[in-house]
């Protein structure tokens, strides 16, 4: 089934600071197909967050959606009064957050926590309730008997796997997962992945996962939308972004990541420079003043989303060129600072 | 700047089964006979070469942080020692403790918590020199060289500028500047890159790498991430509940482990591509408890191929061809 469960245009979040606003996100469009994971991929600063925290209407005091809409299963999510949102939350829309230390209250048991959860959110009553518990600590993989812990009395992984249980426990649609392994060691990391992904599968869920990291989104993802500087620099499929980037920027990107299965002696290239301050945005191309690419229209021009394969986009003026810059990409030399 | 250190054939830091064992829960735990110990570093041994890289891998609470703090004489260690140029680093005193001091140097792990916000980049960069008792008069050039050094573009531009004024990366090279500036012998770095975005973690590994050849530093770089500790050192050690699980050439560590544990830490590490395992680990759930390891050896309870000896006995670290491995298997 490829139908779209989320579909988000021109999306624009706007920060009001001092007299006047800044764009966070300014056009953002992308669909997540049901039953599939989608990455979200961007440095800090990207936006990736603010499009998660925008989904879930959970935002900032001073941030606002200041256009575009997200259509999710039919409703327009940027159009819902307050009230209807607040009944999407848990229900269809759940959040993962990135450090379950600070989302969990330490001075309530988990149990209690998912309590809340099933019963005032869920109208169950309390030995439904009881048994949803015992239903979702097995699923994550805890004892029942841990029920009665404390946040404090779990390692950073279990407290993942709560957040996880708790997310899933009214049975939502569509969940938001921001950087959910980010503070967690490698063994664990990939343990928790793997639960996700097992997840997923089994209830045929559909994930958004904010992430840094693009082997994360090597590992587990199905598409991936790559952001730079509030925009989309590029999306499509996994596997056609990583294999074939084809925006500069996740060409950099993929050179600036170690990979253990490459050769020893390769070298790690960064992108020199750094993002844009979204306060004041250069025009054109936002990427275009670290591009190694950039020619004279990139300064003046905002790029379009070009198709470079069916389904696969990147909002470059010369992704008509991408393979042969692909191949300019790889040498380090292309991305030196002239300087 | 000095040429680089040429092997004179004796360690530059040998570390003789040092131990750091803590005390945890107060005076009352101890009254109900509560109280218990944690042993952050229990017996570890090895040598650092004159110009090496070591990285330290491992988990949270494998000891690695706690080995960096005993080799720069943060902590002192509850046993075993630590010679430094031959000398017991647990015995230096007065001048002779402020020249150790002074050649031994840590990178921290987040810039922005490593230097004092309210401080200029010349000021940052000034303090060591201060107090070093270098004169007022030198100072800015040895600045603007310690920023060259970090391959910080046109650094006088900089000097007067605060933390907040620097992006993450930039940031992280006047750190590293700050380690560097009274030219030490030793660096410890601990994960100096965790907190910085991809596309710039690349360059300043470049310049760690970079530098660290120039200056013929040894260094030891402290992470949970194989892929950059192989871009940046020859030879790792692994660790796990304070004792030291395998050690030898990074490479032969990535491409085959021997350690069970290793094994596990190198599946684990994730790559970017899309055509890659999905197998799970071969290694048990759940996390190392610090205050209560396992009898014998500590991975025990998580190892798929432990058996009744490992149970019963503390596995020695082994040689085994190129490198060292705590393991009865070996």
């Amino acid at each position: 089934m490829t139908e779209t469960l989320l579909s988000v245009r021109d999306l624009k979040v706007s920060y009001r600071v001092g007299r006047g606003s800044l764009d966070a996100v300014d056009g953002v469009s992308f669909d997540v197909p049901r039953g599939s994971i989608l990455g979200l991929v961007g440095e800090s600063g990207c936006g990736k967050t603010t499009v998660a925290r925008a989904l879930t209407r959970v935002m900032a005091d001073n941030a606002f959606i200041s256009g575009g809409s997200m259509l999710f299963d039919g409703r327009d999510l940027a159009a819902l009064s307050e009230r209807d949102m607040n009944a999407l939350r848990w229900r269809e829309i759940a959040f993962i957050p990135q450090s379950a230390m600070n989302s969990l209250d330490p001075v309530y048991t988990v149990e209690y926590q998912l309590n809340e959860v099933l019963r005032l959110r869920g109208g169950m009553g309390r030995t439904e309730a009881r048994k949803r518990c015992e239903e979702l600590f097995e699923m994550v993989g805890i004892e029942a008997g841990r029920l009665r812990d404390y946040p404090h009395q779990f390692s950073g992984g279990m407290r993942q796997r709560v957040a996880i249980a708790l997310a899933l426990a009214l049975n939502p649609k569509l969940v938001i997962a921001d950087e959910p392994v980010t503070a967690l060691d490698v063994i664990v990391q990939r343990q928790i992945l793997d639960q996700l992904r097992d997840l997923q599968r089994q209830l045929g869920l559909s994930v958004i996962l904010v992430t840094h990291d693009i082997s994360v989104v090597a590992y587990i993802c199905d598409r991936t939308v790559v952001m730079y500087a509030g925009r989309v620099a590029e999306q499509g499929t996994m596997e056609a972004t990583l294999t074939q980037p084809s925006h500069p920027y996740s060409m950099g990107l993929r050179n600036a990541f170690p990979d253990l299965q490459g050769a020893a002696s390769g070298v790690l290239t960064p992108i020199e420079g750094a993002p844009p301050s979204l306060a004041d945005p250069p025009p054109g191309c936002r990427f275009a003043p670290r591009c190694p690419f950039s020619i004279e229209v990139c300064a003046s021009v905002t790029p379009p989303q070009v198709e470079v394969e069916p389904g696969h986009f990147a909002a470059c003026h010369r992704a008509g060129e991408a393979p042969l810059l692909r191949e300019r990409a790889r040498h380090v030399s292309t991305w030196m600072a002239e300087a | 700047m000095r040429p680089p250190a040429t092997g004179t054939g004796k360690p530059l830091v040998s570390i003789r089964e040092a131990r750091l064992h803590y005390r945890v829960g107060g005076a009352l735990s101890a009254l109900r006979g509560r109280s218990s110990v944690v042993k952050a570093v229990d017996g570890v041994s090895f040598d650092i070469a004159r110009g090496e890289s070591i990285g330290l891998l491992g988990e949270s609470g494998c000891g690695k942080t706690s080995m960096g703090r005993l080799l720069l004489k943060l902590e002192s260690p509850t046993g075993g020692e630590i010679l430094f140029d031959g000398e017991d680093v647990a015995r230096l005193r007065g001048k002779a403790l402020r020249h150790y001091r002074a050649r031994t140097q840590l990178i921290f792990q987040n810039p922005f918590d490593a230097v004092n916000p309210r401080f200029t980049i010349r000021s940052i960069l000034a303090e060591p020199l201060e107090n070093a008792g270098l004169s007022k008069d030198e100072h800015d050039a040895r600045i603007v060289a310690a920023l060259e050094l970090v391959r910080l573009p046109q650094p006088a531009q900089y000097l007067d500028r605060y933390p907040h004024q620097l992006s993450g990366g930039q940031l992280q090279r006047v750190v590293m500047a700050r380690a560097l500036i009274l030219q030490p012998d030793f660096v410890v770095a601990d994960e100096p890159v965790s907190m910085l975005d991809v596309s710039v973690r690349a360059g300043v590994l470049n310049v760690f790498r970079d530098v660290r050849d120039r200056l013929g530093l040894t260094a030891i770089y402290i992470s949970h991430d194989l892929a950059l500790v192989r871009y940046v050192c020859e030879r790792t050690i692994v660790m796990y509940l304070g004792k030291v699980m395998e050690d030898g050439p990074t490479e032969d560590i990535v491409r085959e482990p021997l350690h069970p544990y290793s094994r596990a830490l190198v599946a684990a590490v994730p790559v970017p591509n899309p055509h890659q395992s999905h197998d799970p680990l071969p290694i048990g759930r759940g996390a190392p408890d610090p205050r209560n390891p396992p009898s014998g050896c500590v991975f025990r309870d998580r190892c798929p191929l432990a058996f009744d000896r490992c149970a019963s006995e503390v596995p020695a670290l082994r040689e085994a061809g190129t490198r060292h491995v705590a393991c009865h298997l070996f």
